[in-house]
C-alpha cells in the first residue's frame, strides 16, 4: 500500500539538505512504529520515494513523498491520523500537513510533476527595477546559461523552463525589496530559482525562497499531487 | 544577550553544510538565559560532524541542564568558509542552540579528546572575542576549561586554559557550577579571577595551571610546583565509581545532518584492565564499571523508540569483555523495538572474545563492517605490547565472521612499537594473508583493509618512557608492508601519516613550552590540522626551530628513570613505579594478566580511593584466550610468562 504525505518546510530547518530530510523521515516513521516495507538484501532500505529535491536552504510549503507500506500490517491505519501523528517526530519546521492512498502503479512523483510554482523575495531589489527585468526575461527568445552538471559545464536554455514570473509586491520584511511569484517547468530537468536569479541583470545573490506548490498538468488544468492540503499549509506557514 | 541569528542565516545560504548549525537535534534544549544562573557553552574543537555524537559532551549536556543552576548548550569548530564569513561581518562563535554570542556565556567548555585540534582551541576562543592568553583575560570572560583524555598532560595548553578537569565529568561540572555561581554572586569584580581560580583548585580534579610555577635546567624539567598554599601539590583525576547511577545520555542527540557514528550509542561499561601498554585511554580510565545487564537493555529500548535509529552501538573499550554481552546483544536483536530490524555494532572487539555466537547474533540485521584489533604483527610483539591475543584467537575469530558471511573486514596495526623489529612488521603482512586464506574457504573474493597507524607514545602509560620512531623510520616500515603485500591484490593497506603521528608526538609529551608553538602555528592559520588536507607539517617543524625546541628531544628521546615528566603533579590513580615495572616486563617480554579476573597487581587506580571493579561476572567470558595467551577451553600450556600479583 503507497500512502503520500504532503509537508512543509519552514525556518531553520532549511538549512537541511534532500537527504538530510530523507533520513529524519526514515527515523520518523520508525518512531511511529508503522510497517514501512523495505528492500530485499544485502543492506534493506525502506521504500521510501521523496519528490523533486528541493535546494537546501529554500523552504516549501509543498514538500512530497511517498511510503510503501506492508500489508496486512497497514490495512488497519488509520491514514487521517498519520499527519498529526508524524510531525511531532519530525523537527521543528517539518510539518505534516496531509496524507492519503495513491496507486501505486501511477507515475512517480519524479515523472509526475510538471512544474513548480516559487515564491521569491529578494532583499535590496526596487519594485521598479524587477518589473524591466521581468518583462526582459519574459520577452527573450532564449536564455543561454552555463550551469554545472556533474561536475562538467554545459550550455543551457532555460528559457523552456520559465512558465510564468511576476512581480508580486513588496517584501514583507523590515528592509525594502520585492516579492516575485514564479512557476517553472520541471521536465525533461528543472530550472532553479537561483539560476534564474542568476540571468538577473544584475545578477540576483541573495534571496529567500519557498515552493508554494507542486503541480501535475494536463491540458489546462493542474493539480497538486495530493489535494486539499492548501489550507493546513498556511496554517503552519502562519505558525512558523 | 542577543541571538545573531536574523545576521547568520544569510550566511548559512553561502557556506558548505549549513545544517550543521541550526541545532534543533531531537534531544537538544534551549535554555533560558537567567543571570542566576551558571551557563555553559560546551565546546567541541573540530567540525559538528566529528564533535556532536561525542558522548562526554552529551552527558555533561543533560547533567547541566537538569541543575536548577546551571544551563548548557554546545559549539562546534565552524568550517572555514564560515569562519572567514563570521570574521569578515564581525560576527563571533556563537551556540547552536540559541544562537548566543559565546561570550555571553560564564563557561567555554572544551572537551579535548586528540592533540591536533589544539590549535582550533586556540582560534574558537579567539573567534569567541575572549584573549587566547589565560593571563590576558579580565572578569568580563568566560571561564575557560578543558576535560577529555588529552588533559592528562595539559601543559601545552597551560598557558591558553584557566582550569582543567581530570577524569569523568559527571559530578565535577556541579561542584564547578557551584564555585562559579559563587563568583557571578559576588559581581565579578575587577581583579576576582585570581580568587576564582584559587577556589576552583580546591576542587578535587580541577587544575589550574597558572597556579604552578614550572622550573627547568636547560632543556630538562626539574618540577612543576604550586605558586600558592591550599593549591594541591598532586591533582588527582575524578572516578564515577557506579555507572548505574549515571544512566545518561538519557536523550541522545539525533542529529539533522550526517554525523560520523549516526547510530544510538549506549555505553555498557568505562574503563578497561586488559593492560595493552600503547593504550593510555585503557589506564586512565580504570577501574572497569559495568552498566547493569539489565539498565543496558532499558537504554536500547527506550532509545531505539525515541530516535527511531535501526542501529545501536555497545560502546566500551573492548565491548566484547561485557559480561553479558551474548544475552543482551540476542535481546536487542529478538525484540525490534521499532517493530524493524535492528543492527548491533561492537567497536572494540577483541578478537579472543569473538565467537561464532556473537558473529551470528549481529549479523542477523544488517552486517555492520567488522574491525580487528591485533595491534602488532608477531606473538612477541605482543608479549611486549601485553596485547595477549594468540594468532589461533585472531584466525578463529576472522573464521567465525568469514563463517557467518561477512567477507571483508578491517585489521588495525600499530607500528614503531617499543622492541619491534623487521621481522615483526612483516607479521602484519604475513597476518593478512593468512587471514584471506581463510577467508577463501567460505568465499570467492574475501578483503582485508590492514590499516597501520604510527605508535605515539602517551603520558600514564608504560610506554611513556619510549622514545618514538622517526617519521623517516615510520616510511621505511610502512615501506616493508607495501612491498610484502604488494601483490597481495584482496588486501588493501592503509596508513596513517607519520609525520602527523610525529606532530601529535609533540604535543602529546610536550611540555608548557610547546604552548608558543602551537599558537604560532594557530596564529599562521593552522587550524583543522586533523584533517589530512589541512594538515601542515612545515608550519611545525619551522614553528619548533623558531622558538628554540628541539623535536628529537622531545619526540625521540627515550627517557630514564628519573625523568621528571610534564604530567607528574597530575594523577590518573597509577603509580609511577607500577608504570615503570611494567615497561621493563615489556622490555622482558612478560605479560601482565587482566586484574577484573585474577588478583589486584596494584597499579592504584583503586586501592587507595576505596574504588573497586565493577563486574558482573567473576570468570572471563567464554573463548580464546581472553588475554591470558593460554588456550582456556583445553587448558594448554601457557606460551607466555605472567606477572602475578605483587
Ligand atoms: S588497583 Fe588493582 S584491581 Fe584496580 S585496576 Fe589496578 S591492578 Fe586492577
Amino acid at each position: 500500500m503507497r500512502v503520500r504525505f504532503r509537508f512543509s518546510k519552514l525556518g531553520k530547518v532549511r538549512f537541511t539538505s534532500h537527504r538530510d530530510v530523507a533520513r529524519l523521515w526514515e527515523r520518523a516513521l520508525r518512531r511511529a512504529q508503522l510497517p514501512v516495507a523495505s528492500t530485499e538484501g544485502f543492506a534493506p532500505r525502506p521504500k521510501v520515494h521523496f519528490g523533486l529535491a528541493l535546494p537546501t536552504g529554500y523552504e516549501s510549503l509543498a514538500e512530497y513523498l511517498d511510503v510503501d507500506l506492508r500489508e496486512p500490517e497497514a490495512v488497519s491505519l488509520d491514514i487521517d491520523t498519520l499527519p498529526e501523528q508524524l510531525t511531532p517526530l519530525l523537527p521543528e519546521g517539518i510539518s505534516v500537513d496531509a496524507a492519503d492512498v495513491v496507486d501505486p502503479k501511477a507515475p512517480s512523483l519524479q515523472e509526475a510533476v510538471t512544474a513548480c510554482e516559487w515564491r521569491i523575495e529578494v532583499p535590496g531589489l526596487a519594485i521598479e527595477a524587477a518589473r524591466r527585468e521581468v518583462e526582459r526575461l519574459l520577452a527573450a527568445p532564449t536564455l543561454p546559461v552555463v550551469r554545472q552538471r556533474k561536475g562538467k559545464e554545459v550550455h543551457d536554455d532555460i528559457r523552456p523552463y520559465l512558465w510564468e514570473l511576476v512581480v508580486a509586491g513588496p517584501i514583507a520584511a523590515a528592509e525594502p525589496g520585492t516579492e516575485l511569484r514564479a512557476v517553472f517547468g520541471t521536465q525533461p530537468r528543472g530550472l532553479r530559482p537561483a539560476e534564474l536569479l542568476a540571468a538577473f541583470e544584475p545578477p540576483v545573490i541573495q534571496a529567500r525562497v519557498c515552493r508554494l506548490h507542486q503541480w501535475i498538468t494536463l491540458g489546462n488544468t493542474r493539480r497538486e499531487p495530493l489535494s486539499a492540503a492548501a489550507a493546513r499549509a498556511e496554517h503552519a506557514e502562519a505558525r512558523a | 544577550m542577543n541571538s545573531i541569528w536574523p545576521q547568520l542565516e544569510n550566511l548559512l545560504a553561502k557556506v558548505q553544510k549549513p545544517a550543521r548549525y541550526i541545532g534543533l537535534e531531537d534531544g537538544s534544549v534551549r535554555p533560558d538565559h537567567d543571570p542566576r544562573k551558571v551557563s555553559w557553552l560546551l565546546t567541541y574543537p573540530d567540525t559538528y560532524e566529528i564533535g556532536l555524537p561525542n558522548q562526554g559532551l552529551q552527558i555533561l549536556y543533560e547533567i547541566l541542564n537538569e541543575r536548577p543552576d546551571a544551563l548548557a548548550e554546545r559549539t562546534y569548530a565552524p568550517w572555514e568558509d564560515l569562519e572567514s564569513e563570521l570574521r569578515a561581518h564581525g560576527l563571533p562563535l556563537f551556540s547552536i542552540e540559541n544562537h548566543l554570542p559565546a561570550s555571553a556565556f560564564d563557561v567555554l567548555a572544551f572537551n579535548l579528546s586528540a592533540e591536533l585540534v589544539y590549535t582550533n582551541v586556540l582560534n574558537l576562543i579567539d573567534l569567541a572575542g575572549i584573549p587566547v592568553r589565560s593571563a590576558e583575560r579580565r572578569p568580563e570572560h568566560p571561564l575557560v576549561l578543558a576535560g577529555g583524555h588529552c588533559t592528562y598532560n595539559p601543559e601545552p595548553l597551560a598557558d591558553f586554559l584557566d582550569a582543567v578537569v581530570l577524569g569523568d565529568g559527571e559530578e565535577v561540572v556541579g561542584e564547578i557550577t557551584e564555585v562559579v555561581a559563587e563568583w557571578k554572586a559576588s559581581g565579578r569584580s575587577e581583579g576576582s579571577r585570581l580568587h576564582l581560580l584559587r577556589e576552583l583548585a580546591k576542587v578535587p580534579g580541577v587544575y589550574v595551571p597558572s597556579l604552578y610555577e614550572v622550573t627547568y635546567d636547560g632543556p630538562r624539567l626539574v618540577a612543576v610546583t604550586p605558586r600558592f598554599p591550599g593549591v594541591p601539590e598532586l591533582v588527582e583525576k575524578r572516578t564515577i565509581s557506579d555507572l548505574a547511577s549515571w544512566p545518561y545520555p538519557k536523550r541522545q542527540l539525533v542529529p539533522l545532518t550526517e554525523v560520523v557514528h549516526d547510530r544510538l550509542n549506549v555505553e555498557v561499561f568505562r574503563g578497561c584492565t586488559r593492560g595493552c601498554r600503547f593504550c593510555q585511554a585503557g589506564m586512565i580510565t580504570r577501574p572497569v564499571r559495568e552498566r547493569p545487564a539489565e539498565q543496558v537493555r532499558t537504554m536500547v529500548r527506550d532509545g531505539l523508540r525515541r530516535t527511531g535509529y535501526d542501529e545501536v552501538a555497545l560502546t566500551s573499550l573492548s565491548t566484547a569483555d561485557f559480561s553479558s554481552i551474548d544475552e543482551v546483544v540476542a535481546g536487542i536483536i529478538e525484540e525490534q523495538p521499532n517493530c524493524n530490524p535492528v543492527s548491533v555494532s561492537l567497536p572494540s572487539l577483541r578478537v579472543d572474545a569473538f565467537t561464532v555466537q556473537i558473529a551470528s547474533e549481529i549479523q542477523k540485521a544488517r552486517r555492520t563492517g567488522l574491525t580487528f584489533a591485533p595491534e602488532a604483527g608477531t606473538w612477541r610483539l605482543r608479549k611486549v605490547i601485553n596485547k595477549l591475543i594468540r594468532e589461533e584467537d585472531l584466525y578463529g575469530a576472522v573464521e567465525s565472521a568469514y563463517s557467518q558471511g561477512w567477507r571483508r573486514m578491517k585489521l588495525y596495526f600499530l607500528t614503531g612499537l617499543p622492541t619491534e623489529t623487521d621481522a615483526d612488521t612483516l607479521g602484519i603482512a604475513e597476518l593478512a594473508r593468512n587471514c584471506i586464506e581463510i577467508g577463501r574457504r567460505y568465499h570467492g573474493s574475501p578483503s582485508i583493509t590492514v590499516s597501520v597507524g604510527g605508535f605515539v607514545p602517551k603520558p600514564f602509560t608504560p610506554f611513556q618512557w619510549f622514545g618514538q620512531n622517526t617519521v623517516a623510520e615510520l616510511n621505511r616500515k610502512i615501506g616493508l608492508l607495501r612491498d610484502a603485500l604488494r601483490k597481495d591484490r584482496a588486501v588493501q593497506l592503509k596508513w596513517h601519516d607519520p609525520k602527523a603521528s610525529l606532530v601529535e608526538g609533540i604535543a602529546s609529551r610536550g611540555d608548557r613550552r610547546i604552548g608558543a608553538v602551537i599558537e604560532e602555528v594557530w596564529r599562521k592559520g593552522g587550524t583543522f590540522q586533523e584533517w589530512s588536507e589541512k594538515f601542515d607539517y612545515s608550519m611545525w617543524i619551522d614553528a619548533m626551530s623558531m622558538h628554540g625546541l628541539d623535536v628529537d628531544w622531545y619526540v625521540h628521546r627515550h627517557r630514564t628513570e628519573d625523568e621528571v615528566f610534564p604530567w607528574d603533579h597530575l594523577s590518573a590513580g597509577l603509580h609511577k613505579d607500577f608504570l615503570w615495572q611494567d615497561w621493563r616486563d615489556a622490555l622482558a617480554e612478560v605479560g601482565l594478566p587482566d586484574c577484573r579476573w585474577t588478583p589486584c597487581y596494584d597499579c592504584g587506580a583503586c586501592t587507595g580511593y576505596g574504588l573497586e571493579h565493577i563486574v558482573a561476572s567473576t570468570t572471563p567470558p567464554a573463548g580464546g584466550s581472553q588475554g591470558t595467551g593460554q588456550d582456556l577451553r583445553r587448558g594448554s600450556e601457557a606460551p607466555v610468562l605472567l606477572r602475578g600479583a605483587r
